[in-house]
């Protein structure tokens, strides 16, 4: 098993961390705001989602410095950061929200920050699986 | 450095597979969560044992399906063989299925002892539900290995 096998599996782990913080936030933001859901799922959604975000965004440029075919100035890659940051942005007044505990995070503005993690992260899963211009 | 050679004609199939595994892995941490959670707290057991249910029925079980059937057409398009990473990834995809389908059974029951009132929480019910989360968050983080490293 080689460097770039092991980059690889940590990066898709951090993945499916990060998205598993947007479905426990998603359950949370749009689960009607019963305040039992809250406490079990509030604090794990943003312990899922900065540990997935950290260890995509540091393992993603590792990946692209370790791999010959890729480099970090790659279109692909550029999107991918700042579709990363905007995800971060939204994510992390959300989770303020939460761990503010200022009652149910159900409101509109809690669904647009919400909405805005849930896409930009899916355009970002596109964007890694398409690649484009790689 | 598959992934970096990979044939396009794989792309919308693969896409549909990963986002697929990754839905199916944050329903069932949903699972393991709601249901701890209503294992550790018997005033809100009704509402989080009936979280856990309904996210195997409405999120594990669908997410399961389009992992499986993404990864069947990536198969069949391609026809990469049999190696190893593949047979790891049919074993854990098909006892997976087998596992969640008795964990929503588990916890379909569970929903309904609590929402009766017959126990304050879920009970063995419950924690054979985390259980069974466990062991596939496990197995699932192994085919993921195995589908990155792609071992021979």
């Amino acid at each position: 098993v080689s460097l770039y096998d092991w980059l690889l599996f940590l990066h898709v782990v951090a993945a499916f961390l990060l998205v598993a913080g947007v479905v426990a936030y998603g359950v949370v933001v749009l689960g009607g705001g019963q305040s039992a859901v809250r406490r079990v799922l509030g604090a794990p959604a943003v312990a899922l989602w900065n540990a997935g975000g950290i260890g995509v965004l540091v393992l993603g440029i590792a990946l692209a410095i370790e791999v010959d075919a890729y480099e970090i100035w790659d279109g692909w890659i550029l999107a991918a950061i700042v579709l990363w940051f905007i995800a971060s942005a939204a994510g992390g007044n959300l989770s303020r929200t939460v761990r503010e505990d200022r009652g149910a995070p159900d409101g509109g503005p809690a669904r647009a920050l919400f909405a805005v993690m849930a896409v930009t992260t899916a355009v970002l899963l596109i964007d890694m699986i398409f690649k484009p211009g790689a | 450095m598959l992934a970096t050679i990979r044939p396009s004609d794989w792309d919308l199939p693969l896409l549909l597979h990963v986002a697929g595994a990754m839905l199916l892995v944050g329903a069932l941490v949903i699972v393991a969560l709601a249901m701890g959670g209503a294992l550790r707290r018997p005033d809100d057991a009704a509402a989080l044992t009936r979280l856990a249910f309904r996210a195997l029925l409405l999120g594990v079980l669908p997410a399961d399906i389009v992992m499986r059937i993404a990864a069947e057409w990536i198969v069949s398009t391609e026809g990469v063989g049999d190696p190893t990473w593949i047979g790891i990834g049919y074993s854990t995809a098909d006892g997976g299925v087998l596992l969640a389908i008795i964990a929503l059974a588990l916890a379909w029951r569970a929903t309904h002892r609590v929402g009766a009132g017959r126990t304050a929480g879920p009970g063995a019910l419950g924690m054979a539900t985390v259980a069974l989360s466990a062991v596939l968050l496990v197995a699932y983080t192994v085919a993921i290995w195995a589908m990155t490293a792609k071992p021979t």
